[in-house]
């Protein structure tokens, strides 16, 4: 070891790292720097796999790209005329989301502002674990709620003939998302420094007034992001839509009428789909648009808060 | 409170509880108008804390138990019909780390017009009146006239603290109080902002909390030594440093403890 000529012949004996755990620390190092690398590897691995299965049915000559986008016919198993339009699905997770996020983002930053700056240490504790608790409550719970309770209160409310549809659906994705954006967005304020809170008040600003004039603006990125985690969620959840929005192929025309989402389409079909079947690698292809949301909806968020950072 | 003038600050029978700690005990001081206070004393002797009590900003901590009376502008401000807004409106407040709001310089100082006008009633020129005033007060305007867009975070240190203390200004205060204001500046920064005190004296009350004892000496007409929760002495600053009356007072100055 190179450390060993620093110390003169005639030193006295001083406490030296054993071998081990010189190389145990580098062993540790490269341990963490492979899982930091790893979500890259992960990321691209899925698209690849997922690709792969979906590719054939591209170039197979009678599959229209076009069509695929922007049709709302989605007969996989027609017997005269297969076509493969997911523009209603699309329409149908874009709904939901937005239906779920109008409902989510008011009620979660509205709890997340409570619990950071209202309540008292000891209502801050009780409010954050039941949140949580929300948080793990399985999907498919959520699905059986929309499904029996929702549905019932839904049909005896506005009068609909089903009660399992957009508003259903967008209903229990919100109750979802929620905790999400609660704690995410609590931890955005919680991050917002303490002098900038004594800074306003010392002036004579009212409570709303530091929220809105101080708070909103320190905090934006945070907020933005437990916002845009919320939409991820909603975007990608499949089960608890699956069985709360009626499941119709259909592009809706108010927040009573069922539609179905990419999502819960993949999963009620996929199982049925003849491996290697034309209809089984557009389930896939399916996949791969939704991946392209996601990813589109995550890299303008990253835009997002980057112009807002550099303002 | 007979002998003292009425823009002053008075407190009689002040305790200040943190929790079950008593940190204030039985403060009595009249801080006189259009003069410069220091506070000074070893650390954990109660100067933050009693300069924290003349705007009340010490109850956002519910643990916080206050008792006694503190008249500023003629007033108890713990009497029930005092208005907070208005109370921190003419007490401003500079704290120990300068701390702008991460808003633009220009913002940073119409800030506190906004926050006390109702509505939309403000016109664009009187906030640009009144922050060229505020700058100009602080001898910023020529550095920021044609920075006042920027981020105030982004600014030096010393020009932070020094718009800190622009943004009270157009409130129109009547005491300022400083926290440390320069103890996370460099020489410059702290000769900076003691001669703007000294321009701003007369208009305003202004108390200072100061750990540096030559910048008490140097910076103050008046001196209180705390310690431990108490008032030890309250005098013109020469007679403190020249000739103590109470022997812990001489002791602390001469640096023997704290």
């Amino acid at each position: 070891m190179g450390s060993a000529d620093l110390v003169g012949a005639d030193a006295p004996e001083r406490p030296r790292r054993p071998r081990w755990a010189v190389w145990g620390e580098r062993a540790l190092e490269t341990i963490i720097r492979l899982s930091g690398v790893s979500a890259i590897i992960f990321v691209l691995a899925i698209f690849f796999f997922v690709f792969r299965e979906a590719a054939p049915v591209l170039f197979n000559g009678h599959f229209n790209i076009l069509q695929f986008l922007f049709s709302t016919a989605w007969y996989p198993t027609s017997e005269s005329n297969i076509r493969y339009g997911t523009f209603a699905l699309t329409l149908g997770s874009f709904s939901v989301t937005a239906l779920a996020m109008a409902l989510a983002v008011p009620f979660g930053l509205g709890a997340a502002i409570y619990i950071s700056e209202f309540s008292g240490p000891k209502q801050k504790e009780t409010l954050k674990v039941i949140i949580e608790l929300l948080a793990a409550i399985p999907s498919v719970v959520w699905g059986f709620i929309g499904l029996t309770i929702m549905n019932k209160i839904i049909v005896a409310v506005t009068g609909a003939p089903v009660g399992v549809n957009l508003l259903n659906g967008g209903i229990i994705l919100a109750l979802m998302s929620v905790p999400i954006i609660v704690s995410i967005g609590e931890d955005a304020l919680k991050a917002v420094p303490d002098s900038y809170r004594e800074a306003a008040l010392a002036i004579g600003t009212t409570k709303w007034q530091l929220i809105y004039r101080v708070l909103f603006p320190a905090a934006k990125n945070g907020l933005l992001a437990a916002v845009l985690l919320g939409v991820g969620r909603a975007v990608g959840e499949t089960m608890a839509v699956l069985m709360a929005t009626g499941h119709a192929v259909q592009i809706p025309h108010g927040v009573l009428d069922s539609v179905r989402t990419l999502t819960a389409n993949i999963a009620a079909e996929l199982g049925e789909a003849a491996a290697g079947s034309d209809h089984y690698r557009v389930l896939f292809l399916t996949g791969v648009l939704l991946f392209c949301i996601t990813f589109a909806v995550n890299l303008t968020a990253d835009f997002v808060i980057r112009g807002v950072r550099r303002k | 409170m007979s002998d003292t003038t009425p823009n002053g600050i008075h407190t009689r029978g002040l305790n200040l509880w943190y929790g079950k700690f008593l940190a204030l005990k039985n403060v009595d001081v009249d801080i006189k108008h259009g003069l410069i206070t220091s506070l000074i004393g070893p650390s954990g002797c109660g100067k933050t804390t009693l300069l924290r009590c003349f705007n009340r900003i010490n109850e956002r901590f519910s643990y916080v138990r206050t008792e006694g009376k503190i008249e500023i502008l003629g007033k108890n401000i713990y009497d029930p019909d005092v208005s907070l807004l208005e109370l921190r409106k003419s007490v401003g407040m500079v704290f120990q780390r300068p701390n702008p709001l991460p808003i633009s310089v220009y913002e940073n100082i119409v800030f506190g017009l906004r926050v006390h006008t109702p509505g939309l009633r403000l016109k664009k020129s009187l906030l640009d009146e009144a922050v060229e005033q505020a700058l100009t007060e602080v001898r910023l305007w020529k550095d920021l006239k044609n920075r006042l867009k920027t981020r105030a975070t982004s600014l030096q240190l010393e020009q932070q603290q020094k718009l800190c203390i622009a943004r009270l200004l157009p409130l129109k205060p009547r005491i300022i109080l400083m926290d440390e204001p320069c103890s996370s500046l460099d020489v410059e920064g702290t000769r900076a902002i003691e001669e703007l005190m000294f321009n701003l004296r007369g208009n305003y009350t202004i108390v200072i909390v100061t750990h540096n004892m030559a910048q008490a000496r140097r910076a103050s007409d008046e001196c209180i030594f705390m310690l431990l929760g108490e008032v030890k002495e309250h005098t013109r600053t020469e007679e403190l440093f020249l000739n103590p009356q109470n022997p812990k007072t001489a002791e602390y100055i001469e640096g023997r403890y704290g």
